[in-house]
């Protein structure tokens, strides 16, 4: 679609950012006009929310100016930035989780009544713009009752309430299952039809190429590539952002399966029923569903997290089914949980203590103690071996970056050599080059003659990576594919419900 | 008889002072500060309003210092807290040990005795039916707290910085400026709760005569959930337990254990209190994702 040409809306000229160490916006120009929807994309540490909190008003720059309509403008904070017509939706939201839907919107921008707030007219406003851009949302739902696809609704109202011409997005993905990030890219191109500009800050290629009109690329603060939308590819623009050539739907040789490693019969446990499956040696299952639908309670079953109410599950021919974590670790289990901040590290501990972690009952105890340099060198090895990059070893895991603390989270599990590897969403949130290493790294784990049983609910991973294909669906197990078989569309289809009949796993 | 109007009236003055302490700490727990300095800042009121009322011979204006001084004073828990960013609840227990020392020290100093002052030319707040129109001011001033947090815009922006500055920032609201409006308005508040203590339900000062009405109103804003009206109630329990106390003395309890009634009721009321909640998130279905 072409739109007669219209003046720059927002316009950034030579912007300079400078922290201690590194150059994080290096005179970047940025040129978005009304009506388009324009992403920013880079991958992690590129800059990107650098400049977008220099437009809003939240950083200083060192150099460059911002023109908005044409007009200069200095924002000294993000009121500024409003009232010249700039919205942003950030990352982790900001909302008012006890206050109700209305009462987020009209936030600081009161409809009032004789000094008192006026509810019903807020109401009334939250209604009006919900039923003017198809955003539906309760006014006097509470906001912390509602899941996150409605939460950003909320964050969207919130802007158009202060009349935002330009809305900004930070990664505003990150969050949705496909089905919400598909009802979002809705909201977004009719309020782009509607005259309003929408910066879209993310680096999932496949909702860049769907929903924008413009691309601009960072990478290293400075803006390697301006595409337009129509005319690029996810080749083009994965390699802007890394910088070299990457092949994006890489799909992976299969494995040769050996023995059976985990068999688990009838599992049932919390959101979880009736599940049969098989891993064996040299194999990778792979797990599609999208979130919520017995996908983490069955790992964590297995992971021995959560107790089992029926069914077994076998170990290497072992009956593990009510046996503790510590145990199922000892009998052979690796585990990668999703959360990686929360479960799957220690935030506050040093890059060295992590890595050690899980070890220090195993290799790295001399008679029950914990050699220092024992543990160093253990560390050492696996930086190298998987590419962490960390300032020193001593860093608390907090300062990595979340796809090296992915890396160091995986090294830690692989390195433990265990026939068995569960592993969940190990690249959510993660850049492309790292999700390539952390694939490469998933193969040969399973080319040397371990079982791998991946959950994940990106499809082109599970697709790339799976030997064989289970689809999850309200905590069954609804369809199972072989590689060939699971293309993109039968995938989709049974992960939304659509599966013909529940069919047992095939050994 | 033993539940009777004397104990009720009785009640009703034990009351005042807790619940206009207590109502400024429910807006600082509101505003996000976690304000356990309301001891010292009563205190601070109590020696102001009888040492002003000395030397002016107003009790009026013994009250109007009073505001100010605790106003002044909390302006610690204000700076430490919310400007340099300090642990309040360090903080406040600093306020509290100051306070003790700081007016048995000006009782000394000013007045030149030690332990307890009075006169009786000291003039005491005028009673209205019964009360002082401080216990009256007390009740307006839970209606319009009431009405100020869940109604008024003030409230709303309130609220919303207690629960997420960040979010209040994002939208042009100064969450400091908040915090510093409710952390003074405490201050005012215990002032009077001071006062009203010092010159209404006796007229004199003795060093530490909070003797831990500043601690209960504390647990009056756990209690109450920081509302203006379950504040009331909670303030309410503790006026009747210590109303009750007086009344055990005269059936002959030793006053050392009469004493101590509203101090168990607060320890029952907190243990009730803690154990409901507690079972209440055991038995919520989202406990273990939310
Ligand atoms: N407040 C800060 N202090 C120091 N360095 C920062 C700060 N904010 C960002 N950086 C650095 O600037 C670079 C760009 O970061 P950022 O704009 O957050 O990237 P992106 O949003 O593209 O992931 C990174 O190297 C980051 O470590
Ligand atoms: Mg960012």
């Amino acid at each position: 679609m072409t739109r007669p040409p219209v003046d720059p809306t927002v316009e950034l000229r030579g912007i300079t950012k400078r922290f201690p160490g590194t150059l994080a916006n290096d005179a970047v120009d940025l040129t978005v006009h009304r009506g388009e929807i324009h992403a920013l994309m880079g991958e992690n540490g590129a800059g990107k929310s650098t400049l977008m909190s220099i437009l809003y008003g939240m950083e200083r720059a060192d150099a460059g100016s911002i023109r908005i309509d044409g007009r200069e403008v200095t924002f000294g904070d993000p009121s500024a930035a409003m009232a010249a017509g700039l919205g942003m939706v950030h990352q982790s939201f900001k909302l008012f989780d006890s206050l109700t839907v209305a009462e987020n919107v009209v936030y600081a921008a009161e409809p009032r009544r004789f000094g008192l707030l006026d509810r019903a007219a807020a109401r009334r406003r939250v209604r009006e713009l919900a039923e003017e851009h198809g955003l539906a949302v309760d006014p006097d739902a509470r906001v912390g009752d509602l899941p996150v696809g409605l939460r950003q609704r909320v964050e969207i109202l919130k802007l158009l309430h202060r009349g935002a011409r330009t809305l900004i997005l930070d990664e505003p993905t990150a969050v949705l299952t496909p089905a919400e990030a598909d009802a979002l890219f809705a909201v977004l191109k009719s309020l782009a039809a509607q005259g309003r500009t929408v910066i879209l800050v993310t680096h999932k290629l496949r909702e860049v190429l769907e929903g924008s009109d413009k691309v601009t690329v960072l990478r290293d603060g400075r803006v390697v590539a301006r595409l337009v939308t129509a005319d690029t590819s996810a080749d083009e623009i994965a390699a802007a952002m890394t910088g070299r050539a990457v092949d994006l739907d890489r799909v992976h040789a299969p494995g040769t399966p050996g023995d059976a490693v985990l068999e688990v019969t009838s599992l049932t446990t919390d959101a979880v029923h009736d599940v049969g499956l098989t891993v064996h040696a040299g194999e990778i299952v792979g797990i599609a569903g999208v979130a919520g639908n017995g996908q983490s309670e069955l790992v964590e079953a297995l992971a021995g997290l959560r107790p089992v109410t029926a069914g077994q599950v076998t170990l290497k021919g072992r009956d593990i089914t009510h046996v503790s974590a510590t145990e199922r670790r000892a009998q052979g289990l690796a585990y990668v949980p999703e959360d990686r901040h929360a479960v799957g590290t220690a935030p506050a501990a040093s890059v060295a203590d992590n890595l050690a972690m899980g070890h220090h009952r195993t290799s790295l105890s001399a008679k029950g103690l914990l050699p220092p340099a024992t543990v160093r060198t253990h560390a050492g090895r696996l930086i190298e071996r998987f590419g962490i990059k960390a300032a020193t070893p001593e860093v608390p895991a907090s300062a990595l970056s979340g796809g090296n603390l992915q890396k160091l989270l995986i090294g830690r599990e692989l390195a433990h050599e265990a026939p068995l590897l569960l592993v969940e969403q190990p690249t959510r949130g993660v850049d492309i080059g790292a999700i390539q290493n952390i694939h490469d790294q998933i193969v040969a784990y399973r080319d040397a003659g371990h079982a791998v049983l991946l959950v994940s609910a990106e499809l082109s991973e599970i697709r790339g990576l799976a030997d064989r294909v289970l689809v999850m669906y309200e905590g069954r197990v609804t369809a199972t594919y072989t590689k060939d078989e699971a293309d993109e569309q039968a995938l989709g289809l049974a992960m939304a419900g659509g599966a013909v009949a529940p069919t047992e796993a095939v050994d | 008889m033993f539940f009777d109007s004397d104990l009720l009236m009785s009640a009703l003055r034990a009351l005042t002072p807790i619940l206009l302490a207590a109502l400024g700490g429910a807006l600082c727990e509101r505003a996000g500060v976690f304000n356990i300095g309301l001891e010292g800042m009563m205190l601070m009121g109590c020696f102001t309003s009888v040492a002003t009322s000395w030397f002016t011979g107003s009790a009026w204006l013994g009250v109007l210092a009073a505001a100010l001084a605790a106003a002044a004073y909390s302006l610690i828990l204000a700076v430490g807290a919310v400007t340099l960013r300090g642990d309040a609840v360090v903080l406040g227990i600093a306020m509290n040990l100051l306070a003790v020392g700081l007016t048995s020290f000006l009782l000394r100093t000013v007045f030149g005795v030690q332990g307890t002052f009075d006169d009786p030319s000291l003039a005491g707040l005028p009673l209205v039916g019964g009360f002082t129109p401080l216990a009256y001011l007390a009740f307006v001033a839970v209606a319009v707290a009431a009405l100020m947090l869940s109604r008024h815009v003030w409230g709303l922006r309130l609220r919303g910085v207690g629960e997420a500055p960040d979010a209040a920032a994002t939208l042009g609201v100064s969450p400091a400026k908040y915090k510093y409006a409710a952390v003074l308005i405490s201050g005012v508040l215990c002032g009077l709760a001071g006062a009203q203590l010092a010159l209404g339900n006796v007229t004199l000062f003795s060093e530490n005569m909070t003797a831990g009405r500043g601690w209960i109103a504390v647990v009056a804003v756990m209690l109450g959930r920081a509302a203006p009206v379950g504040v009331l109630l909670a303030a309410l329990l503790f006026g009747l337990a210590e109303a009750a106390g007086f009344r055990l003395q005269g059936v002959g309890l030793p006053q050392q254990a009469t004493d101590a009634a509203p101090y168990v009721v607060t320890l029952v009321a907190l243990f009730l209190s803690t154990a409901r909640r507690r079972r209440r998130t055991a038995n919520s279905p989202s406990g273990a994702t939310t």
